[in-house]
């Protein structure tokens, strides 16, 4: 327990952090949802803190886990790597049952959602990892949080303790950048996230110009595209808050006053987002070969967007007279959403589309260096961040996966 | 030719290191993940995000990078790279450390045998002078002595 503390003051020495304050969040978070046998230092370490009978002071969930062999498609060499390179799963899922985990369902990284019940309130501290998850609570919620890494996060909730610097302070909360959205219509949540992180890197922008689409209401489809937005900052940067103009909280009591005096102006219209959109390099041998699979929702998806997305599919299908979607599709949520997507109605209509639906962690997934090797596409630029994975903005996914662009 | 920068230590230590830039950010994990999983001993860059460094190898280099970007497992990913005796030999950042380098840097001083030094704030013209092959020598005061020959 002194080596946690230890690690925590060393952590917050590194920002000048003067002292550490109390965690005050019901629920912790932590990135680390996975048992990577190259990861064995990890669990070692955690073994020898678990020893020392230092568990979490406060129940926490964790980001989803890396296979469903149930519902996302793989061959049988396939799985023989699966189950070789997550060697340490259950040994890992052991250790965060005895530090806390809130239940076995509690693995997803949109811990924040109703179904799921891990979110904070305005102004909670948190010791949380996962930077879509981050960035979320930050801006979305207003509660405050560091981009801890992971370990950190865990040793945060062990101690009940977190250095406050950055974005826990209110200085660390106003903006370095100001983004004027001047596209002719909303942009792609991924690529308008993507845009703004390569150019704020970790500093937190002031958008301007996105209340003109998504209202000034924290409705579920703003929410919903916030999410998206966010994670693609979070990972094509390091942005780990960001205000909304006349929409999310701090923008709506603040306004203008968050923003440091001489903030530069990123401007970003549809050449911007069109040049961002052709600078992803993609690493497939053959560029034209015919995508095997399609992921949708890293960061998972919501219930409205599961239940928009079938709506969304039907149609396609129906215009490109097919029954079923043409590339074998799997859409993720979180186990919790998933169950209240089961009890409506469109939960069979997306079956009956072909679609599959699953609580996995696509990321986790396609680091099988086989599955690496497969024409996988994705709407998720987190996704093509740290992967082979191909981006396409949605609607071009919609059009893929429903043989609309044949 | 040698050049002298003051910076800022992180975790204190001594290395001498052949150098290797990133004038972009440092994805943490999408560097590190492909020669983890693939337990490639000269630690190649996996992230194909970094023309700088991409297919390079890492182990034994002296980073030079203006911050690292990405997800929150940047940190655990540096730890597991100190802990596997994988390292680079030292982290020498042109701005100030972020919280995930930082997270990482501390873990592997304080929970690993790992002699990897961390120092920051070293300022936009190390970036602009320092190339892929040159010496880089960082004494325990956060001096780094860069020389070309």
């Amino acid at each position: 327990m002194a080596r946690v503390l230890r690690t925590l003051v060393a952590y917050g020495e590194a920002f000048d952090a003067e002292r550490l304050v109390p965690v005050t969040s019901e629920y912790g978070h932590t990135v680390i949802s996975f048992g990577l046998g190259v990861m064995k230092p990890v669990y070692e370490l955690y073994d020898r803190i678990l020893s020392d009978n230092a568990i979490s002071r406060q129940p926490f969930s964790a980001d989803p886990r890396p296979l469903d062999k149930k519902n996302v498609p793989a061959n049988l060499l396939q799985n023989l790597v699966f189950d070789f390179m997550y060697s340490q799963q259950k040994r890992y899922e052991e250790q965060v049952k005895k530090f806390g985990i809130m239940n076995d369902d509690a693995y997803t990284c949109t811990c924040y959602l109703p179904q799921v019940g891990n979110t904070p309130k305005r102004g909670d501290i948190l010791s949380w990892a996962e930077s879509s998850a981050v960035v979320y609570a930050n801006s979305v919620l207003g509660a405050r949080c560091n981009r801890n890494s992971g370990m950190i996060e865990l040793m945060g909730s062990i101690a009940g303790l977190i250095p406050e610097f950055g974005l826990l302070t209110d200085d660390g909360r106003k903006a370095d950048w100001v983004v004027e959205l001047r596209t002719s219509s909303l942009p792609d949540a991924q690529l308008f996230g993507s845009a703004v992180g390569m150019r704020v890197l970790e500093k937190v922008p002031y958008v301007k110009g996105l209340d003109k689409y998504l209202g000034s209401e924290l409705t579920e489809k703003a929410c919903a595209y916030l999410k998206d937005f966010g994670a693609a900052t979070a990972s094509n940067g390091s942005v780990g808050l960001y205000h909304i103009e006349h929409l999310t909280p701090e923008a709506v009591d603040f306004g203008e006053s968050l923003i440091r005096e001489d903030a530069p102006v990123y401007v970003v219209d549809d050449a911007e987002i069109e040049r961002v959109k052709n600078s992803y390099p993609c690493i497939w041998k053959d560029l034209n070969a015919k995508p095997k699979l399609c992921f949708m929702g890293c960061p998972h998806m919501t219930l409205s967007q599961l239940i928009e997305w079938t709506l969304r599919v039907e149609e396609a299908l129906e215009e490109a007279q097919q029954k079923r979607v043409v590339i074998p599709t799997v859409f993720t949520a979180a186990p919790a959403v998933l169950k209240a997507f089961e009890d409506t109605e469109y939960y069979n209509r997306l079956k009956r589309t072909g679609i599959t639906v699953s609580s996995i962690c696509p990321l986790m997934y396609m680091n099988n260096p086989l599955v690496k090797k497969e024409p996988i596409i994705t709407s998720s630029n987190k996704l093509r961040t740290y992967s082979s994975a191909r981006f396409y903005p949605e609607a071009e996914i919609l059009k893929k996966i429903t043989g609309l662009s044949r | 030719m040698k050049r002298t920068f003051q910076g800022r230590v992180v975790t204190a230590g001594t290395v001498t290191a052949e150098a290797l830039v990133s004038h972009g950010g440092f994805n943490t994990l999408a560097s590190f993940q492909g020669p983890m999983l693939t337990g490639d001993k000269k630690l190649k860059c996996s992230d194909q995000n970094n023309p700088d460094l991409y297919q390079k190898s890492m182990i034994g280099k002296a980073i030079c990078l203006p911050e690292t970007i990405g997800s929150t497992t940047g940190g655990m990913a540096l730890y597991t790279v100190c802990a596997s005796g994988m390292s680079p030999a030292c982290l020498l950042f042109s701005k100030h450390i972020d919280s995930l380098a930082a997270a990482g840097a501390v873990l592997a001083d304080i929970w690993t045998d790992t002699n990897m030094p961390v120092v920051d704030k070293l300022g936009e013209e190390f970036l602009n002078y320092v190339k892929d092959g040159m010496t880089v020598e960082v004494k325990e005061n956060g001096i780094v002595e860069v020389s070309d020959d």
